[in-house]
């Protein structure tokens, strides 16, 4: 199945890097949670081996054949998305979980990438005007963002809708925008935004939050992000070491194996082991970018540009709300934030870079 | 065309590509000197902090929405008061903590443990509120010995305060703490926590969502023995949404005094809008006490009330109409064609029907008489007649048209639907067929029928009004803290009255020659100069073989219920009223003046002072007879309604 010629081109950096994240993720939640939760990292461990068996597939395939099916799995994961508000189950106030018995998937996970294939399938079949898309160059792919866009930030789950909002511009931003449709489009979102938001005075933004994100009420955040603080600056340097931290494992840290995973890893392992896992998020993501540059389609371009800035988003977001310099919106960090479906979809992300890495040279 | 496309090199798009590499190493860049300022250059302070699990957590509750009357007077305001925290993990001695809090501020030893089970789920370090609303007293002495007692903390709250105790009662309710099934229920908006206050009674339970604001919260760092060090940082609380009722406080307070010492119900309602003026229910509690952590000891004294202190009869207290039935029963005959204005009835003492004699209140009879008389004088034996020729599915169609038999959608919670018998409903409800002589019963608003004071006020309301049934409106406005509504109740018409104006204006009349012409059962009334329009009632709740008018000399719980329903002036009606005395005797002596000082009070434009309510206007429970007053209470057919 796959052209020894492939293998000679084999993304080994690419699968370095997320096995390294995916080893720091065990290590992570393993800390966070061995004394209350014991049994929370095993899951995990399924879900790894889950998340390595997709992965191979995701490259094993030629990445054409998503290509052919972008709409199929886009149109399923919406009918997915649609599923949650009927079958789905909810835990803290919002629904988002579909409860396969066994095991529960989050569909707002896959959309995700659902929305990257669309995105990349559409776009790769437009002839690009010379000065760029104009408004009219953005109705179809603002329609393919909306949908799920909307269909997420209903449930609610904020970070995902903003995750999808940050790929979308990230990809049309590429691809060309006109500047004039850029400045009209930043003209009236500044003027709305901040215009709106002025209006409303303090206690109504609080409700609106509240509203919006019911789990993180104005006195809970703040308390997260101070306790963040103080376990991520607590392990100076080197670290306390692992499994000494005592912010983490008291629990002072809400969410401490799932959003704030880095505050628990940055504990134990100091600002050196803070440098390697941004070390390793910046490879991948420079690493996707060579990839979609190498790419020798259009479509696989556009893949890897949209999977690098999914990988780009969801960890320069995470670690600037660890570290208290981005509001707290709940998004995790891929690869090492506990959660099966998020690991799941990012391994596959990571399958589709090496897929378009090693069929980059072959024509 | 776009396979060629497809196909392209992607070489125009890469430029971008090089551009957005250079920003993702940028980003990460910035987010690597964060780290180095928090793990390098502070990293000295935070372990600190990390050491001495400093940092606490104080919960700043938010103020509740001020709650007043339809011209903005304060009916339900805020007011500061001192909250007693706990911290666990600061606690050094624990005996010790006990005894002195027993001693400064009376918690017992499993009231304390009762609080810490509930609050299990919280995060490590968060103060736990162990008592609310401390007494000045308390407070004193708790902020003297604070130094000795590690863990345990004083904080500013706002408290509820209900500006006249028991006249809004039963209306407004009253707040309390969250119990844990109530946590649970609203567990999935997260808004909650245990110690939090709710709602639990009236508009305050039923406006939970408008009044609760969000609350805030403070973050204090503390010293290794849990003292205050200072404060980090602190979010506002925001309060509430204020909300503007329907009710006149000066009608409201008069129907109030004009009922209190009695068990009973008042409602009045404008007639042009559907809009509740005053809903009053006696006896009631006093709010205050409840909505700041009420003993045991209170709490069985008030559930123990025979009264039914915990009952707003207005709308769940249920009560045979009588004779406030027969303008109801008098437009049903009407529109059916089974008489009209000028059939005369042979009206006696009583009425003879398969062998038993029906009696009628009056002793004598009334004569050969007209429908408009037979309002006047309130005749039962003429409505007896009319009822049997009309038929009880008839009247019953007619009956639920005003209202009755259906909740009225007032929007507090637990309203009582009542009864409108029908051949269909006895056969459903008790499986057996209907008798003619309960027609009789039904005929003149007894037996099987079954009414809220609220019920009864809203049909008289749409008599007045010329036949529009409005759902009944409590809430004028709910605006935010700064003033700005964000809602705004218009009327809600529920339905029109199939009648025509010329029937409607027949009963008119009859109502306000019950209290303008000679022999009018409240003609006393007319004296006031209000043009009051109504008719009298009398429920009977046990059939007395004598006929007396000895009130006194009726056990209580057998005297009848007293009705008066009406509506002034007659010429432009501005407020329907409903009361209900229960066990009052006759109507017109026992409720009518009832009805007149809410008349007067509502449309003298004399600007009066407001009456003053005091707490000590409670009922005990002592004083009352030891009686449960019977709702629904009649006991076999009826003969005697005035």
């Amino acid at each position: 199945m796959i052209d020894r010629r492939l293998l000679t081109h084999f993304d080994w950096v690419t699968l370095t890097a997320t096995a390294g994240l995916v080893i720091t993720g065990l290590f992570s939640i393993y800390s966070a949670t061995h004394l209350h939760m014991p049994s929370i990292y095993k899951k995990e461990l399924y879900w790894v081996a889950i998340g390595s068996v997709v992965l191979v597939a995701s490259f094993v395939v030629n990445y054409s054949l998503f290509e052919r099916y972008a709409y199929f799995a886009y149109g399923a994961s919406i009918m997915l998305l649609i599923a949650v508000f009927i079958i789905g189950t909810s835990s803290g106030g919002a629904r988002r979980w579909i409860s396969l018995g066994f095991l529960s998937i989050q569909p707002s996970e896959f959309a995700k990438l659902a929305l990257i294939i669309t995105l990349a399938r559409h776009l790769s079949g437009k002839v690009i005007p010379k000065k760029g898309h104009s408004a009219k160059g953005l109705l179809v792919p603002g329609a393919l963002l909306i949908l799920p866009f909307l269909l997420i930030a209903k449930q609610p789950d904020l970070g995902t809708a903003i995750i999808l909002w940050m790929i979308f511009w990230s990809m049309m931003l590429v691809v060309k925008i006109r500047l004039r449709t850029i400045a009209a489009f930043m003209l009236i979102f500044g003027a709305i935004a901040p215009l709106g938001w002025k209006m409303l005075k303090g206690y109504q933004k609080a409700r609106l939050t509240s509203f919006i994100d019911p789990g993180k009420d104005p006195l809970g955040s703040g308390y997260h992000v101070l306790q963040s603080k103080i376990a991520i600056g607590s392990g100076g340097f080197f670290g306390k070491g692992f499994l000494q931290g005592t912010q983490g494992k008291l629990q002072f840290l809400p969410e401490h194996h799932t959003d704030f995973i880095f505050a628990t890893f940055a504990e134990e392992w100091g600002f050196f082991g803070s440098l390697i896992v941004l070390g390793l998020f910046l490879t991948l993501v420079l690493s996707g970018l060579n990839t979609a540059i190498n790419a020798k389609d259009r479509f696989g371009f556009l893949l890897a540009l949209g999977v690098t800035s999914m990988f780009f988003w969801h960890s320069v977001i995470n670690l600037g709300m660890v570290a208290g310099v981005l509001p707290v919106v709940g998004v995790p960090l891929p690869f090492i934030s506990y959660g099966g479906s998020f690991l799941a979809t990012s391994m596959i992300a990571a399958g589709l870079l090496i897929n378009v890495r090693m069929r980059g040279f072959i024509f | 065309m776009s396979g060629y496309l497809k196909d392209k090199d992607p070489g125009e798009l890469k430029g971008r590509a090089y551009a957005a590499a250079i920003f993702a190493a940028i980003t990460f860049f910035v987010l690597a000197a964060r780290l180095w300022q928090l793990q390098v250059k502070e990293a000295r302070r935070f372990m600190e902090l990390s050491t001495n699990n400093s940092i606490r957590l104080i919960k700043s509750p938010a103020p509740r929405g001020i709650i007043s009357d339809r011209n903005g007077e304060k009916i339900a305001d805020n007011r500061p008061g001192f909250d007693l925290y706990l911290v666990p993990e600061d606690v050094k001695d624990w005996d010790k903590t006990r005894q002195a809090l027993y001693e400064m501020a009376v918690i017992e030893g499993s009231e304390i443990d009762k609080r810490l089970k509930a609050a299990k789920a919280r995060p490590a370090f968060q103060a736990i509120k162990l008592k609310e609303d401390l007494s000045w007293d308390e407070t004193a002495r708790i902020e003297a010995g604070l130094f000795e007692m590690p863990g345990v903390m004083l904080e500013v709250a706002p408290k509820r305060s209900y500006l006249y105790s028991e006249a809004f009662a039963h209306l407004v309710g009253y707040i309390g703490e969250i119990s844990e099934k109530e946590l649970s229920e609203m567990s999935a908006t997260r808004r909650y926590s245990p110690g939090d206050l709710t709602g639990k009674y009236g508009i305050e339970k039923s406006l939970e969502g408008d009044l609760r604001g969000a609350d805030g919260g403070r973050q204090i760092e503390v010293d290794a023995a849990g003292r205050k060090i200072r404060d980090i940082d602190w979010v506002a609380p925001s309060p509430g949404n204020n909300t503007r009722l329907t009710i006149d406080l000066k009608t409201q307070l008069t129907a109030y005094l004009a009922l209190k010492g009695r068990a009973g119900a008042v409602v009045a309602i404008e007639p042009s809008t559907g809009r509740v003026l005053a809903m009053v229910s006696t006896p009631g509690f006093e709010p205050n006490e409840l909505s700041s952590g009420v003993t045991a000891d209170k709490w069985r004294e008030i559930v123990d009330n025979p009264f039914d202190v915990l009952t707003n009869r207005a709308i769940q207290g249920l009560y045979p109409p009588a004779s406030t039935f027969k303008p109801i029963h008098a437009l049903a005959a009407l529109e059916e064609n089974v008489i009209t204005g000028e059939t005369r009835i042979y009206s006696g003492p009583s009425f003879r029907f398969a062998g038993r004699d029906y009696r009628d209140w009056k002793e004598e009879g009334h004569g050969t008489i007209s429908l408009h008389r037979a309002i006047i004088e309130s005749s039962d034996t003429f409505f007896y007649q009319v009822g049997l020729k009309l038929g009880i599915d008839r009247l019953a169609r007619h009956t639920r048209e005003f209202g009755f038999g259906a909740k009225t959608g007032v929007g507090l919670l637990n309203e009582k639907s009542g009864i409108v018998p029908s051949s269909a409903w006895k056969k459903k409800a008790l499986g057996v067929r209907w008798y003619e002589g309960e027609t009789i019963s039904a005929s003149v608003g007894q037996g099987y029928m079954l009414a809220t004071p609220l019920q009864v006020a809203n049909a008289y309301a749409a008599i007045a009004n010329g036949g529009t049934i409005f759902t009944p409106q409590l809430i004028e406005e709910v605006t935010l803290p700064d003033g700005n509504a964000i809602a705004t109740f218009a009327p809600r018409k529920k339905g029109g009255l199939t009648v025509s104006e010329k029937n409607l204006k027949a009963v008119a009349e009859a109502l306000k020659g019950v209290v303008h012409e000679q022999g009018g059962t409240a003609y006393f009334l007319s004296a006031t100069g209000l043009k009051i329009a109504g008719k009298t009632g009398t429920a009977q709740v046990k059939k007395l073989v004598q006929r007396t008018k000895n009130i006194e000399g009726i056990a209580y719980k057998y005297r009848d219920h007293a009705w008066f329903a009406g509506y002034a002036p007659y010429d432009d009606p501005k407020i329907a009223v409903a009361v209900l005395v229960e066990h009052g005797g006759f109507g017109a002596s026992a409720a009518a003046p009832v009805a007149r000082e809410i008349f007067r009070a509502y449309l003298s434009d004399l600007p009066e002072d407001l009456p003053a309510v005091s707490p000590e206007d409670t009922i005990k429970a002592s004083e009352g007879q030891a009686v449960r007053p019977a709702g629904a209470s009649s006991e076999g057919p009826t003969e005697i309604s005035d």
